[in-house]
């Protein structure tokens, strides 16, 4: 096999410049292939744990997938009933004690209760359409994002003293307020209550920065009217993963809808599946690109080289080992291109790394390109390259393979 | 003296449009340490019969034996095993391998074939090179050689795996007259010193002459299969 290696490598020294743009070929589709999965894996990353680290991994909330059945119908099999209305609709979830006791019992993770309701937030003549949600100061920083995000007053300001609220920075400049305005908070039941201003914060989510106003869930439920409501349960878990069976797991037992937040963003996360897909399929075609660069090299080699093929297999190699040489040559410009490949790809992605630009203007701030450093990146840029050298060296080196050394011996006498 | 080639009615045609006949129905035996000669004029099927008895090519018809061993049912490992192990070949041309030394296109051979350890490898490549005269130019490569001494060098790589049949042909049809006498002798002492069978189609009649045997091809046809009857040397006083 050595001698094969050999032959193989005098040949392809022996035509330096074509087999220096072949290698290069695949050195700049390995690297742009490195490149841009670092670019788009890193964005995937950054996009997820963004989602990860700003939703909660598993939300519990007052409604139900399926209307409750009725005892009637529990009772008996001929009766259904449809369009059933209560009498008053008082939503929130039953017994909200109970149920925090038994997630506390058992939850490997951290979670916190809130009471969440749609009204207006009004600052001398200004009306802000807002989410006002009632949360525990206690529960409330081991689930949020919030807590890092504020930029005057902190979030321990919502309990220093009464009826405080924090919102953010984009409300305040709509409202004209600022820390220490007292804002007036009206409910969709038309029930108001004032708070201070204790704090801004600014999450980068304009829904958040202009649409919610955080205060603490006894004055939600008052401002509601529903004394000791809760609709809302946020959970945070150690590990992300196991969202979807934690989700599974209350819904059977309280038969409230929770949501996972692969189940909430399933449409997104189906959607970088696609765009892995894409970008793989990109990949590829980068690399057949490049294998054409082989195949032409290796083609000519074989064609230039049919003298040398015959000599050999008058000597008494076998076809077999025809096969093998060119193969050989082929994965041999494959594996020097993927080398300096990787290094092209590892240049590339450092200095992708290393560029800065903000987006402010979207709400949005982005202070660096998000990056994935992997290994697999250069081991799936590198296969591909391979893969592609194979079948590249190898249609050429089936032909040689076959060579009559007859015909070329009585074509040169 | 034991056979070493058993041809029985080998024949070959080849079927690509009009069926042309190269080799017709020709039986033959070689036995070892014989001097042969193939001869015929241009176009009666001698080189076809050398490529066919060194298992470069198919016969179409016939039977084959190399060594004893039917070549018939060979596959084509076994055929290259055979070629590498058992035959020699020197061509018209030299066909040397023109980005190698002298040294490495004689010892490629061997390192196919792979029986002898490196610095032995080198050891046989050395003394098969010096005793044809070319121990100067191991480190050359083939473009830097005279015909001739391309020519040798091909001899020597036919010798690399001490091979008991060596084929040659046209081995002087390209070389001057100096050098072809020089080709000559060599093929000579392989047979005479080293105990060799050498079969070499020549157009030369007075090269022919000079060997043990001679077969005439004519048409594809084995015309004739005759021992040279050599002058006596000329008795002295």
């Amino acid at each position: 096999m050595r001698l094969l290696f050999e032959i193989a490598f005098t040949h392809i020294a022996g035509r330096g410049r074509q087999t220096l743009v072949a290698m290069l070929g695949v050195a700049i589709g390995v690297g742009f292939s490195i490149g841009m999965t670092a670019l788009m894996a890193g964005s995937q990353d950054d996009f997820v744990e963004t989602l990860v680290n700003t939703m909660p991994h598993v939300q519990v909330s007052d409604e139900q997938r399926r209307a409750r059945p009725q005892p009637a119908e529990d009772a008996f099999d001929a009766i259904a009933i449809s369009g059933l209305r209560p009498r008053e609709d008082g939503r929130g979830i039953m017994n909200p004690t109970a149920l925090i006791a038994w997630l506390e019992a058992w939850l490997p993770g951290r979670f916190a209760e809130s009471l969440q309701l749609t009204g207006v937030m009004r600052f001398s003549g200004r009306d802000v359409g807002a989410r006002i949600i009632g949360i525990d100061p206690q529960r409330e920083p081991g689930i949020s994002p919030l807590i890092g995000h504020f930029h005057q007053g902190s979030f321990a300001s919502l309990t220093s003293g009464g009826n405080n609220v924090l919102i953010g920075d984009t409300m305040a400049a709509k409202l004209g307020a600022e820390i220490g305005s007292t804002l007036t908070a009206v409910s969709s039941k038309g029930l108001s209550r004032s708070f201070r201003v204790a704090a801004l914060f600014h999450t980068g989510s304009t829904a958040r920065d202009e649409g919610e106003a955080y205060v603490l869930l006894k004055d939600a439920q008052i401002l509601s009217g529903r004394a000791n409501a809760v609709n809302d349960i946020r959970i945070k878990l150690d590990d992300p993963n196991s969202a979807s069976s934690v989700a599974r797991r209350v819904e059977a037992e309280t038969g409230y809808k929770s949501v996972a937040w692969t189940e909430a963003n399933e449409s997104l996360l189906q959607a970088l599946v696609v765009r892995n897909v894409i970008m793989y399929t990109v990949v590829g075609a980068i690399m057949l690109v490049a294998g054409f660069g082989i195949f032409n090299i290796v083609s000519t080699i074989t064609h230039e080289k049919a003298r040398d093929i015959a000599i050999m297999k008058s000597l008494g190699f076998p076809a077999k080992d025809m096969r093998r040489l060119f193969l050989i040559e082929g994965l041999a410009i494959g594996g020097a291109g993927s080398a300096l490949g990787w290094l092209l790809g590892f240049a590339m992605v450092y200095a992708l790394s290393q560029v800065r630009f903000e987006l402010a203007a979207t709400g949005q701030e982005m202070t660096r390109l998000p990056i994935a450093w992997s290994i697999w990146h250069y081991v799936i840029a590198a296969s591909f390259a391979l893969g592609s050298a194979a079948v590249a060296g190898y249609m050429p080196a089936r032909k040689a393979a076959k060579v009559n050394p007859v015909d070329i011996i009585r074509g040169a006498t | 003296m034991s056979t070493l080639i058993e041809a029985r009615g080998l024949t070959r045609v080849l079927t690509e449009t009009v069926p042309v006949t190269l080799v017709s129905d020709v039986t033959v035996s070689i036995a070892e340490h014989e001097f042969v000669a193939v001869t015929g004029p241009s176009g009666s099927g001698k080189s076809s019969l050398l490529y066919l008895l060194g298992l470069l090519d198919h016969p179409t018809g016939g039977t084959l034996a190399i060594g004893g061993r039917d070549a018939g049912p060979m596959g084509e490992d076994e055929r290259a095993a055979t070629r590498l192990a058992m035959l020699g070949f020197v061509f018209q041309f030299h066909f040397l391998l023109p980005e190698f030394t002298v040294m490495e296109n004689v010892v490629i051979p061997m390192r196919r074939l792979g029986r002898l350890s490196r610095p032995a490898m080198k050891a046989r490549g050395e003394e098969l090179l010096t005793s044809l005269g070319l121990q100067d130019h191991m480190r050359k490569t083939p473009d830097q050689l005279s015909g001739g001494q391309r020519q040798r060098v091909a001899i020597a790589r036919s010798l690399a795996n001490d091979p008991p049949v060596v084929l040659a042909d046209e081995p002087t049809g390209s070389l001057d007259s100096k050098s072809s006498e020089q080709v000559f002798l060599i093929l000579e002492q392989l047979v005479r010193e080293r105990g060799k069978t050498v079969v070499a189609v020549t157009h030369d009649l007075s090269l022919a002459a000079r060997m043990d045997r001679r077969l005439n091809m004519v048409d594809g046809k084995l015309a004739s299969d005759e021992k040279v009857e050599k002058a006596e040397p000329a008795q002295s006083g």
